[in-house]
């Protein structure tokens, strides 16, 4: 997604400098590490990512940039100043909680005004402000209602509205869309964007949905047990992970130990254990002769086949279950080798010719460039 | 099933009945009767009042309502005096307590287990001694050569004992000290339903702890400054054995004065009619703040 022209991927101009930067940043809580050495650049108007599970430290990570927790060891920069000791209240950032924290005792417009009054703004313009965010947000005749009179998409809206109304230089999501049901969330995700690209503000946001992230995100930054693992563009993760963990949290991957077995020019020769079968590779991959590494192939990019005479690489195996998914289906194939595999199939006409092919041998093809070589 | 459903009715009626027959037991009932003696005449006899339902000649009820109790009440400054002065004296104890109570409640409410199960223990802790005991205690420590003036001169802060004992102000000493636990207590179970996020919520938007304070914390926690100062300010409008032993003789508090009628001059009609008075000071006051609550719980929810 994320289809701004106007937005230029500075993170690939190295002489662009950083809105937003983690250096080095690490927190624990009676020294048990929650965000270990995380360094990250953030540009300007990006719609940047924090993708992991729970416990993986990504909200510890916005809850850092917030001012909520100090970091341990590190500092934090927006806009070249160093904010690490700034307090919560001080700090150019806006946050919309994952609870939406809504002042319960206050109506959708005092919420939505918290902030401008704090500022100091004349009553005046305070009215102009919020009328104009309950415009955007589509809420205008709910003006004098309590959160609590409110459904949850809407509460979701006022909690946006509130944290976008100081037009901070930053605005902080911390799992903006959990609590919505699947259509108001694609909805909502399609208008965060459009949003975003507007006022041209940095947002981040924390999820451990990957679709989500893979909608809104310019850049994605995947973490695990408190590391940054990845950091890198929707696609870029998605087909180039750097890691076993990445790939397989990231979308479905079948995942296959192999040793290098030549390294002729570069141009290395993979024998897959598992598979009892040299890989084909396209492509540059770097390793040592006898090494270990992991081959990863997602499922859509193998073929199911019965005749698999010109494949680059083709195994046998029997297909153990198919779980129909609607716009696609799901094989699970047990190779003669040993190892499962999962194949995703697209349902191009109504019925497939392996719409009912429990138990049948079938063969699995893939192209040289449809795997990735994993090191670790 | 309808007769289960019924049986169940049935025995939800009977817990409801509980709370009504204790009230009637113990609060309607003893009521009733200091209301009768208020209206009866005084007498020396024993009991020390004449009674006001009389059957003559067998056949005949005579009522003798004597409104001349509370007319005297109204008559002498004193009792009027003594009511006005009880709620000065409750009020300004109950603000002091609540000055008191407020930051205790919030220090246990934000505490860590198992700190804050510790503190909860040492506030009710008090309990456990005997009241009375514990207002002797406060003279020991207020009297002129007592612990504090003691402490206060050997620090060098004064020169002169501080003349506490006997005042209104080891009144509100006394009253905050005893009545606390029934402020901390509402307090700190209001602080801690306050959803912390809240606070986070205000100090992201720009707001000084001081600020969110006043615009989150303490809007969110009236309902438990209203119950806390009802439970202190009630039972210290009345209040007898702390002016008694702490104030001095011009102490003026309702307590007192109804001691002395019933005890001293035993004139148990305007004894009572000083206590159906005080119960009409008092439930004023507390059904207008309970409705105020009421509409401001409804207000939030």
């Amino acid at each position: 997604m994320s289809s701004n022209p106007s937005m230029v991927k500075k993170w690939l101009d190295p002489e662009a400098k950083p809105f937003l930067e983690f250096r080095g940043v690490t927190k624990s809580f009676d020294g048990i590490p929650a965000v270990r050495d995380v360094n990250l650049a953030i540009y300007q108007n990006e719609l940047f990512c924090l993708l992991g599970g729970s416990g993986s430290g990504k909200t510890t990570l916005l809850r850092i940039l917030a001012g909520f927790e100090s970091p341990t060891e590190g500092s934090v920069w927006i806009d070249g100043v160093d904010i690490t000791n700034v307090p919560a209240y001080e700090r150019p950032v806006n946050m919309m909680f994952q609870s939406y924290a809504l002042f319960p005792h206050m109506s959708v417009f005092d919420n939505v005004a918290y902030g401008l009054k704090r500022d100091g703004l004349p009553k005046s313009e305070i009215a102009v402000r919020v009328s104009e965010l309950l415009e955007l947000i589509r809420l205008s005749a709910f003006a004098n209602r309590k959160p609590d009179q409110l459904s949850g998409g809407q509460r979701q809206r006022v909690a946006l509205a509130r944290a976008l109304a100081k037009r901070p230089k930053v605005l902080l999501l911390d799992e903006p869309l959990g609590a919505l049901d699947k259509n108001l969330r694609e909805d909502t995700q399609l208008e965060l964007i459009k949003i975003q690209e507007s006022l041209g503000m940095t947002f981040i946001v924390v999820t451990h949905d990957q679709e989500e992230a893979m909608t809104l995100a310019t850049r994605i930054g995947v973490m695990d047990e408190g590391y940054l693992v990845q950091t890198d563009e929707p696609h870029t993760i998605y087909e180039y992970p750097n890691s076993a963990y990445v790939a397989d949290f990231i979308g479905d991957i079948n995942l296959f130990e192999c040793v290098v077995t030549d390294n002729e020019a570069g141009e290395l020769s993979l024998y897959a254990s598992q598979l009892d079968t040299a890989i084909e590779l396209d492509g540059p991959v770097t390793g040592a002769v006898n090494q270990t590494l992991w081959y990863a192939v997602r499922p859509e990019k193998m073929r199911l086949t019965r005749d698999p005479s010109d494949a680059v690489n083709a195994l046998k195996g029997v297909v153990h279950e198919i779980a129909y998914l609607g716009d696609f289906s799901v094989y699970w194939v047990d190779l003669d080798c040993g190892p499962r595999v999962r194949v995703s199939r697209p349902n191009i006409s109504r019925l497939d010719d392996f719409a009912e092919a429990w138990g049948e041998e079938v063969w699995i093809t893939w192209d040289g460039s449809a795997g990735v070589v994993l090191s670790q | 099933m309808r007769v289960v459903r019924r049986l169940n009715t049935l025995r939800r009626d009977w817990l409801s009945w509980i709370p009504t027959v204790w009230l009637g037991v113990f609060f309607l009932i003893p009521f009733l009767v200091v209301l009768k003696i208020s209206l009866s005449e005084a007498t020396i006899a024993m009991p020390p009042y004449l009674p006001i339902f009389e059957w003559i000649e067998g056949s005949l009820l005579e009522i003798r309502l004597d409104f001349g109790n509370y007319l005297f009440l109204i008559d002498d400054p004193l009792y009027g005096a003594a009511y006005v002065e009880s709620v000065r004296i409750a009020l300004t104890a109950t603000i002091i307590t609540l000055l008191i109570g407020y930051p205790m409640a919030y220090v246990i409410a934000t505490a860590r287990e198992p700190r804050r199960t510790l503190l909860l223990l040492l506030v009710i802790l008090p309990f456990w001694t005997s009241f009375l005991l514990r207002v002797y205690a406060w003279i020991a420590i207020l009297k002129t050569n007592g612990l504090l003036n003691g402490l206060l001169m050997s620090l060098g802060v004064i020169s002169e004992p501080l003349v506490i004992l006997q005042t209104d102000v080891a009144v509100y000493i006394g009253i905050a000290y005893t009545y606390l636990p029934f402020m901390v207590l509402p307090l700190y179970a209001s602080l801690s339903k306050l959803d912390r996020t809240l606070l986070e919520a205000a100090e992201d938007l720009g707001a000084t702890p001081w600020i969110s304070f006043l615009t989150v914390t303490l809007p969110l926690t009236l309902p438990g400054v209203v119950a806390g100062s009802l439970l202190v300010f009630v039972p210290a409008i009345g209040e007898f054995v702390i002016p008694a032993l702490l104030g001095g003789n011009d102490t003026l508090m309702i307590g007192k004065v109804l001691w002395n009628e019933f005890f001293a001059n035993r004139d148990w009609p305007i004894a009572s009619a000083v206590a159906i008075m005080m119960l009409f000071v008092i439930v004023g006051p507390l059904m207008w703040l309970n409705r105020m609550n009421a509409q401001h719980e409804e207000a939030n929810s």
